[in-house]
């Protein structure tokens, strides 16, 4: 089975058409089959209809992502209210470990991803993964994070994502790495993401699964529920009688 | 009986606005691979520059095959070629020199 790669953090200057044409071609020849285009959270109708115009030259499928960065759990459940039915992706940027341990838990979760360099600040631990465990969230990673840093910094890093993805593994909560790219230049081919992951100390199958099984997993789920024909899970409309 | 080592040709594709010579490539490519990995991991690799060609934007090397995972996270950890910024993409891997060109030429 040919596997479908994914890079479900792609984040072009969406007020630029061209950059945004060319980075989904540029992932679209390194042989990604989905990539998920990061938008405000206000993005108009037209915004997301000329990304999909962008695609549509290309053999590459373009999911909408937001990302969040809510400043308290209030917050966070209020806007996940507003977008989730707007986007097929949903990531939280926690920079709380109050904001972290909702999106953990909340079922309309897709992605938790910490950006901060700083360790006491990234909030992926044993608790996390236990309450992310019992939700539909998984672990994001990005692999650009990693080429704009060097020395000591990357050192840290990497530290931080070995350790976030051991915690993972034991809690099976799904990693997704993605690229979390704003430039062409730091776009790199499906197999280089799974090359950098063996930094961390995923095994080549993880890693695999973390750049096409996982994010593909979500994107498929998330699809269905925004599916007019969807009722519940499980359950869907599959026509209607002349007297409904 | 000591086991021969096997190798694996890579074909690698420059993405830059200048492209350097081949010195420079070839320092860039042994400085990521010693930034990851350090010198010892760097000697693990068995790395050799066999073709440049600074004009077409592409490059062959030679590495030992239990190496390409951490040839392909160096080469993709390489962000600057001499102050320029530069990605560098994995196109081929082959067991032979023979086989990797015919591919290429296939492309």
């Amino acid at each position: 089975m040919k596997r479908e790669f994914c890079d479900l953090h792609l984040r072009p200057k969406l007020e630029d058409p061209n950059q945004t044409e060319r980075i989904i071609l540029k992932a679209s020849e390194m042989g990604y089959r989905l990539v998920a285009i990061t938008f405000p959270i206000n993005a108009t109708e037209e915004q997301i209809e000329n990304v999909r115009r962008a695609c549509e030259g290309t053999d590459i499928e373009c999911a909408t992502r937001v990302d969040l960065t809510p400043r308290t759990p209030e917050q966070l459940k209020n806007t996940l209210r507003r977008v989730r039915r707007k986007f097929e992706i949903v990531s939280v940027l926690s920079e709380t470990k109050n904001v972290a341990r909702q999106a953990a838990k909340d079922r309309r979760v897709d992605l938790l991803n910490f950006p901060s360099l700083d360790y006491h600040r990234r909030f992926f631990d044993i608790a996390e993964a236990e309450l992310a465990s019992t939700g539909l969230a998984a672990l994001e990673i990005d692999i650009a994070s990693l080429l704009v840093h060097q020395g000591p910094t990357r050192i840290r890093l990497l530290s931080m994502f070995r350790r976030e993805t051991a915690t993972a593994r034991v809690f099976h909560v799904p990693t997704v790495v993605s690229s979390g790219t704003t430039d062409e230049i730091l776009l790199r081919e499906p197999l280089a993401h799974v090359a950098m992951a063996s930094l961390f100390d995923l095994s080549v199958e993880e890693a695999v699964n973390a750049v096409t099984r996982n994010p593909l997993h979500i994107y498929n789920r998330n699809k269905t529920k925004l599916d007019s024909k969807f009722i519940a899970p499980g359950i869907r409309i599959i026509g209607k009688s002349k007297d409904c | 009986m000591l086991k021969r080592n096997k190798r694996r040709y890579v074909a690698l594709e420059l993405e830059c606005d200048n492209t350097p010579g081949l010195e420079v490539f070839s320092d860039s490519l042994w400085t990521a691979i010693s930034k990851l990995y350090g010198e010892y991991g760097a000697s693990k690799t068995g790395l050799a520059v066999i073709e440049y060609n600074p004009d077409k934007k592409i490059a062959i090397v030679r590495v030992h095959a239990n190496a390409i995972w951490m040839i392909r996270a160096a080469i993709a950890s390489m962000t600057r070629l001499t102050d320029n910024p530069v990605a560098t993409h994995v196109t081929r891997i082959s067991g032979t020199l023979k086989s990797l060109r015919t591919k290429l030429q296939n492309r």
